[in-house]
């Protein structure tokens, strides 16, 4: 059984990663854990609570700008931005219902995780929007980087990396993000019975429109009923209609189609955000693979010539979400060789802690990345004491 | 320059300079290596030329193995490589060192592959922004980050610079447009991150490339996003009776949530030679003059426009006017593009920088500038990408009057002092290097660039790429790395435990 440090401040987060760092215990990290199931399973004899280091401590709509303490619920930022008409423009994923956790998480979680939903492909990601970070490394020292301001090249953008890393470089205390205005309203449209490769070529199109697309699925046969290829226009009224005629009117070759109204089209990205048609109690694997978009069929098909799965495409075919079998550890090699085909790369999102245990959750980055990080992992964490081995064995 | 400590030269190096040319030569045959100092004084100094400095010698390769035989040779060897591009950074950044060699990449100019279907081109470094463009327009693309030096600076050096433009608002910068990187390390080996597919796996290294003004390794090939160019632009003239009434009118347009194409404010000094310079039609009664370009399908443009001018009446404007065609548009931003050599014009030099800061703090910034303008005894005009706080002021001096560089580098300094002070950062898009690199203090502590320093260890343990640009102090890696914590010395925190 773990013991769990609970700091209720900066100082207290100092003092509690400074003391691991001299007695080299490593620490579990953690704000309401609803991604620990995400990552390599690790068990050690201390972890760190960061639960109560919450609280918005800037908000100014005019400057698009948001500071919180680091476990700051989303749900609580998420209702303060909507007050304001606005929000997280990369439309971050709630894998409550997927994992079975009981909320959303914090913005810490957020950031560490750096997963962003179906307006990636035109806001850009977490790392895109986070702006500066405090913290202690692992060398047991508090230090920040970034700032309140969108514009900034002063010194190394170490938010970036930062974003994504898994609790494994730094613990952040206190984060400030970009927020933007929300759309006015939303329209879907919506083509029927498309195969993956019609699909994924019509999206293209949809993309390579001036229609300013935000959203962009594929949602194959079997997942929802009928195979469905789904193309979110976002903005004002006006402005909305027309797009979506316009989008109509290039795509009216592609087959039947139909437009989702605003309730309709907001619930329906919510579930494509959440991959919530994977979040039916089920306890299969599910795999996140990013390639480049035009080569998700080609990707997908290959492993399903192998496994039993599941899947849909988001970001134009970009993104593919996967759900396999447990056996052969959720089809690893198969989805392995299949991403190796492209320049893109597998994460295991959801499987049981033994199938963790036995494969690489993140995709093994080639050798010359691999000393990279492992470098930049020796530099913030020199002894190995923040989530050690969550993201790669030997780091 | 004014006191501008450099890495000690090595004398070594210096010394054997013949071996090192004839070393280059046998890795980059032909015309490749210039090592006569006439012929390299094209490259003794960058966009900030008031710094100058002839290389060690200057390698011109063409082809990424010689890049990587390059770096490994001077890794072996012990010798410090400064990369360049089309030398049009503001800060420095590709300043010559004397014991250094000029690695060139100005022969990479080619655009490799443009790929519409994944709405992304495949290009080397050495292609001009404005290039990148040029090659996708015909099918109604672009590329989306546009510094003002878009004709001339290359794609490589806006990923060391991480440079921004007039777009950024809305668009983002180069980092949030570039999906992959192909980069040599100093010891020769040759690295891809990302490609055609969003976000890296593992550690975001390209975020950490992008910005690191050629400290951490050359980069070779770069793949960026594309867009679909917007169906229509218009932009839209306002005079202000003030710089506060101008502020206020982009802040009530962002609570509107609109979010503009473009946002550029200028300042009367600014505005007027402008003006002068390309008859833009600038209204010269205003103390503050404000372009808001809006863009997208034309019922939206139209829609956006009414509203920003509504919002632009409630805030005192003076004069409004809407761009009627695209000659009108174009005239508009005129102007403002052309405001560094139209301040050129008025007098003998000037020294522009660029710090952001956060956009309500733009009265009390502009009220305290005037301050130290008088006691500086130096004039100052401003242009401002307003939506996202990123401050040009241009300090006016002559260089020809003994002193007054040197009062006009601490007046840059106390105005880049001044945008930390207020909540803002040092520089927003045109990089440390050797300009602000001193400054860096204010906005950090130790700790801070220590972190930053280690970064550059785990890419380039020796220093040898571009020393002397970004941290102020060069601490050696292994002297970074140490750990001074003992073990049972730290007692157990006083915290909550479960």
């Amino acid at each position: 059984m773990s013991s769990t440090l609970k700091p209720e401040d900066a100082t207290q987060l100092f003092d509690a990663v400074k003391w691991a760092v001299s007695e080299e215990k490593p620490l579990d990290i953690h704000g309401l854990g609803t991604k620990r199931t995400i990552g390599r399973p690790s068990q050690h004899e201390f972890s760190l609570d960061l639960s109560g280091l919450t609280g918005v401590t800037l908000y100014e709509p005019e400057e698009l700008v948001l500071s919180a303490r680091a476990a700051t619920p989303r749900a609580e930022v998420e209702k303060l931005l909507q007050d304001k008409n606005q929000e997280f423009a990369f439309e971050p994923p709630n894998f409550a219902g997927l994992l079975g956790a009981d909320s959303g998480g914090t913005l810490g979680g957020m950031i560490a995780s750096n997963l962003a939903g179906p307006r990636r492909i035109k806001a850009g990601a977490v790392r895109d929007h986070f702006l500066g970070f405090s913290g202690v490394s692992g060398r047991g020292e508090t230090f920040k980087s970034g700032g309140r301001v969108v514009k900034n090249v002063t010194g190394y953008d170490l938010p970036k990396v930062i974003a994504g890393s898994w609790g494994t470089l730094a613990v952040v205390s206190d984060v400030t993000l970009k927020v933007l205005p929300a759309a006015e309203t939303e329209l879907t449209f919506a083509l029927e019975g498309l195969s993956d490769e019609q699909a994924v070529a019509a999206m293209s199109e949809a993309l390579q429109s001036s229609c300013e697309v935000s959203g962009v699925a594929h949602l194959p046969e079997g997942v929802i009923g009928a195979a469905a290829t789904v193309l979110r226009i976002e903005g004002i009224g006006p402005s909305v209609e027309y797009r979506l005629d316009k989008l109509a009117g290039m795509l009216k070759e592609a087959g039947p189609s139909e437009k989702l109204a605003e309730e309709s089209s907001k619930e329906l990205w919510r579930c494509v955000r959440d991959v919530s048609f994977f979040a039916d109690g089920s306890k299969r694997p599910v795999w996140r693979l990013s390639v480049p978009p035009m080569d998700g069929p080609k990707v997908a098909q290959a492993i399903a010539a192998k496994c039993d799965c599941r899947w849909f495409y988001d970001w134009a075919g970009g993104l593919i979400w996967c759900e396999v079998p447990e056996a052969d550890n959720g089809c690893e090699e198969t989805v392995r060789a299949a991403v190796a085909q492209t320049t893109g790369h597998a994460t295991l999102i959801r499987a049981s802690q033994a199938i963790r245990a036995a494969v690489d959750v993140f995709q093994p980055p080639a050798p010359g990345l691999a000393v990279l990080s492992q470098n930049l992992k020796s530099a913030f964490d020199p002894k190995g004491i923040l989530n050690p081995g969550r993201m790669y064995a030997e780091a | 320059m004014s006191n501008l400590k450099m890495p000690e030269v090595d004398q070594t190096t210096l010394s054997r300079r013949k071996q090192i040319a004839g070393e280059l030569r046998r890795i980059v045959p032909g015309e490749g290596v210039i090592d006569e100092t006439e012929e390299m004084r094209a490259y003794e100094s960058d966009g900030l030329t008031a710094y100058k400095q002839i290389p060690l010698l200057v390698v011109l390769p063409e082809t990424v193995a010689q890049i990587s035989e390059v770096l490994k040779y001077a890794h072996d060897n012990g010798i410090k490589v400064v990369p360049r591009g089309a030398g049009t950074s503001l800060s420095g950044g590709a300043l010559p060192l004397a014991d250094g060699i000029l690695l060139g990449l100005g022969k990479f100019n080619k655009v490799l592959e443009v790929d519409y279907q994944n709405r992304c081109a495949v290009v080397q470094p050495g292609v001009t922004n404005l290039a990148i463009t040029q090659a996708v327009q015909h099918e109604g693309f672009y590329y989306a980050p546009d510094p003002s030096s878009q004709i001339a600076c290359t794609i490589g050096g806006n990923i060391a610079e991480n440079s921004g433009g007039v777009h950024c608002l809305k668009y983002g910068l180069t980092t949030n447009n570039v999906l992959g990187l192909e980069i040599v390390l100093i010891t020769g080996e040759i690295i891809r991150i990302g490609g055609k597919h969003l976000d890296s796996e593992g550690y975001d290294l390209l975020g950490l490339l992008v910005g690191s003004e050629g400290l951490l390794g050359v980069v070779t090939e770069v793949t960026v996003r594309i867009l679909k160019s917007p169906e229509t632009a218009r932009a839209v003239l306002v005079g202000f009776p003030s710089s506060e009434d101008a502020g206020q009118c982009v802040a009530d347009v962002i609570s509107a949530g609109i979010i503009a194409g473009g946002m550029e404010m200028m300042d009367e000094l600014a505005i007027h030679a402008a003006e002068e310079f390309v008859q833009a039609g600038y209204p010269l009664d205003v103390e503050a003059l404000l372009i808001v370009e809006l863009d997208g399908p034309e019922a939206e443009v139209d829609h956006l426009i009414d509203r920003v001018s509504e919002i632009a009446k409630k805030n005192k404007s003076v004069s409004i006017r809407v761009s009627t065609s695209e000659a009108e548009r174009a005239n508009f931003w005129a102007g403002r593009k052309a405001a560094f050599p139209a301040v050129g014009r008025i007098s003998p030099d000037y020294y522009c920088m660029d710090g952001t800061i956060p956009r309500h703090q733009l009265p009390k910034v502009l009220a305290r500038m005037n301050e130290l303008s008088k006691t500086y005894d130096l004039r100052v005009a401003n242009v401002f990408h307003a939506g996202d706080g990123n401050l040009h002021p241009l300090i006016l001096y002559d260089a020809n009057v003994p002193g007054e560089l040197e009062k006009a580098e601490e007046f840059g300094a106390d105005i880049l002092t001044l945008c930390v002070e207020v909540g803002g950062v040092l520089t927003g898009e045109h990089g440390v290097g050797v300009e602000k690199r001193d400054l860096m203090p204010a906005m950090f502590t130790e700790t801070d660039l220590n972190h930053q320093q280690r970064v550059k260890c785990a890419f380039d343990p020796d220093g040898l790429l571009n020393p002397g640009k970004v941290f102020p102090e060069l601490h050696r890696c292994a002297e970074l790395g140490r750990m001074h914590i003992n073990k049972g010395q730290v007692p157990f925190p006083d915290i909550p435990r479960f």
